[in-house]
């Protein structure tokens, strides 16, 4: 039984609101932030045995070692898995679905995963494992995210 | 030394089921009481039996004094409560038959009170809206890392699961309809089921998509309700008004890297797609000395239809990533499947209180004074929610 699951007029995918887009970043969370603020990608690395941990915490889940450095990304990810969120599960999201919540892993960190949306693709189009770069979202004067849209 | 066989539950009791915010006025710690009430008097104990508390998620606000004064509980030598959320269901009942083989109590309750008036679990993790709008729990540096993309709701995060199911193992949503119909059949011979009509395929297909690949009929209901559980020592439980079931084994905890699960997505690989029970599982059987082989019921947390095929799997009932596949085959049906699943319809479609209605199935089951009965049914199988660590489960036997 084929059972297509996308209507005919398919949408390209949106974003949740910027509205609704707040950070509370700690310690240890920061850096990342301030990084990406910047249009960096960094992700931490253990210094002692060379562990990739995220998100940025307090100890290596390896050999607790405490400390990081932070190691530059290039951008380029694969999708590792997704959901298509169809229904606004808030009123404050109704306009801005269909949006793609994805888990994104990164080449060469241990298979560190982002979870950040897919940009510039319609649903259908989606595929694991297909290969995504990196689209910086400047959603507030101090706040940018992660999106990524395919390669 | 294990706590097999040491203590049983005897006595399983309930409010009226509603849907989500239909029980106001009653208040959440008022249909604990009327549970609790209704489960001792099942077992033929009163209040002046019970010297324990063993609860999960929350259960009573996450603190059992207000209850105990209320109810008037003579001495309480017990109260504990298993971290995390709907994981610990089962497990709150093996929480209550460790303080009963320790010593440290003699007649435990486990409960669940559940009103979702105002809050909604299915937009737990939801962050803070417009002003004056307060969907959720607090944020928190962690969900820094999964709320920026719009996942809000434990549905979205699942749905995260059952695609990559799909995708390695070829899993069709034909394949969660039939947990949805099949649990649905067992839920409309039962008065206490709010969900009373029948599910055809059609009905399934064409029902909105919530969160890719999950549609409206793979969600759990929502609901308002309590339900009590009473366990005591084996000794004791011989002489009571029901035939006793025993605690045959129970274990909680999970891989620590499964840790928050859903909300991090950055479990290993080797069992991202699972229930994130496969450990849990393994210590159940260790310590009852059996296998899937030997259930002849089984309750599975079923939140999301998906997370019955992966549990299926996780404990045994067919090989990783046959799930779907053992499911199609019509093994879960009750009547003709090799694995009755949720005989009383379940998260889905009796009604959800975070997974106590399916001990009290289990319960009748083994009583065999179940509605939907299995015939000459000697072990039950009930698992907590799929969920961040704790996930438990809890083997009953007649």
């Amino acid at each position: 039984m084929t059972t297509p699951i996308t209507p005919a007029d398919e949408p390209m995918a949106k974003l949740p609101p910027a509205e609704l887009i707040h950070l509370t970043p700690d310690v240890f969370t920061v850096h990342f932030w301030d990084a990406a603020r910047e249009h960096r990608l960094v992700v931490p690395r253990c210094t002692s045995c060379g562990t990739y941990r995220f998100p940025p915490s307090a100890f290596c889940f390896v050999c607790r070692t405490q400390d990081v450095e932070y190691v530059e990304q290039s951008g380029r990810g694969t999708l590792y898995s997704y959901t298509v969120a169809w229904h606004p599960l808030l009123p404050d999201v109704s306009e801005s679905v269909p949006y793609i919540p994805a888990v994104v892993e990164l080449p060469d960190t241990g298979g560190v995963r982002l979870i950040a949306n897919l940009v510039d693709v319609r649903p259908s189009e989606v595929r694991i494992g297909m290969d995504l770069e990196l689209v910086w979202r400047d959603v507030h004067d101090d706040v940018t995210v992660p999106t990524f849209r395919p390669a | 030394m294990s706590l097999k066989d040491k203590a049983a539950v005897v006595g399983v009791g309930a409010t009226q089921y509603y849907k989500r915010g239909q029980s106001v006025p009653q208040t959440p710690l008022e249909m604990a009481g009327k549970a609790m009430l209704a489960a001792l008097d099942d077992a033929g104990l009163a209040v002046d039996d019970v010297d324990g508390l063993a609860l999960y998620s929350f259960g009573l606000g996450g603190d059992t004094s207000l209850f105990a004064q209320t109810m008037g509980i003579p001495e309480v030598r017990f109260t504990a409560m298993l971290t995390g959320g709907g994981g610990g269901a089962a497990g709150s009942v093996g929480l209550a038959a460790a303080a009963i083989d320790s010593g440290m109590a003699t007649t435990v309750v486990s409960l669940m009170t559940l009103q979702q008036a105002v809050s909604r679990f299915g937009t737990s993790y939801a962050p803070r809206g417009k002003p004056g709008a307060q969907y959720s729990a607090s944020p928190s540096p962690e969900k820094d890392f999964a709320s920026p993309a719009g996942l809000m709701g434990p549905g979205q995060m699942f749905a995260v699961l059952a695609m990559r199911h799909m995708h390695l193992y070829g899993t069709q949503r034909e394949h969660f309809a039939e947990v949805a119909i099949s649990q649905r059949e067992n839920a409309i011979k039962r008065e206490t089921s709010l969900m009373q009509v029948p599910l055809t395929l059609d009905d399934y297909f064409n029902a909105r998509l919530i969160a890719e690949p999950l549609c409206l009929f793979d969600f759990c209901l929502e609901c308002d309700g309590a339900v009590a559980v009473v366990t005591t020592t084996l000794d004791r439980a011989q002489d009571l008004r029901q035939p006793p079931v025993k605690v045959t084994a129970s274990a909680h905890g999970g891989h620590g890297r499964w840790g928050q699960a859903i909300t991090w997505m950055n479990m290993p690989d080797e069992y991202f797609v699972s229930s994130g029970h496969r450990p849990v599982a393994q210590r159940l059987w260790d310590m009852a000395g059996m296998t899937a082989a030997d259930v002849d019921v089984a309750l599975l947390y079923d939140h999301f239809s998906p997370m019955v095929i992966m549990q299926l799997e996780d404990y045994g009932f067919c090989p990783i990533g046959e799930g779907g596949r053992f499911v199609a085959d019509g093994n879960i049906r009750y009547g003709t499947g090799s694995i009755p699943v949720n005989t009383h319809g379940g998260n889905l479609s009796e009604a959800y209180i975070i997974g106590m209605t399916h001990v009290k199935e289990a319960v009748e089951q083994l009583r065999g004074t179940a509605v939907n009965q299995v015939a000459d049914a000697e072990v039950a199988l009930v698992t907590g929610g799929p969920a961040s660590i704790p996930t438990s489960s809890l083997l009953l036997t007649r």
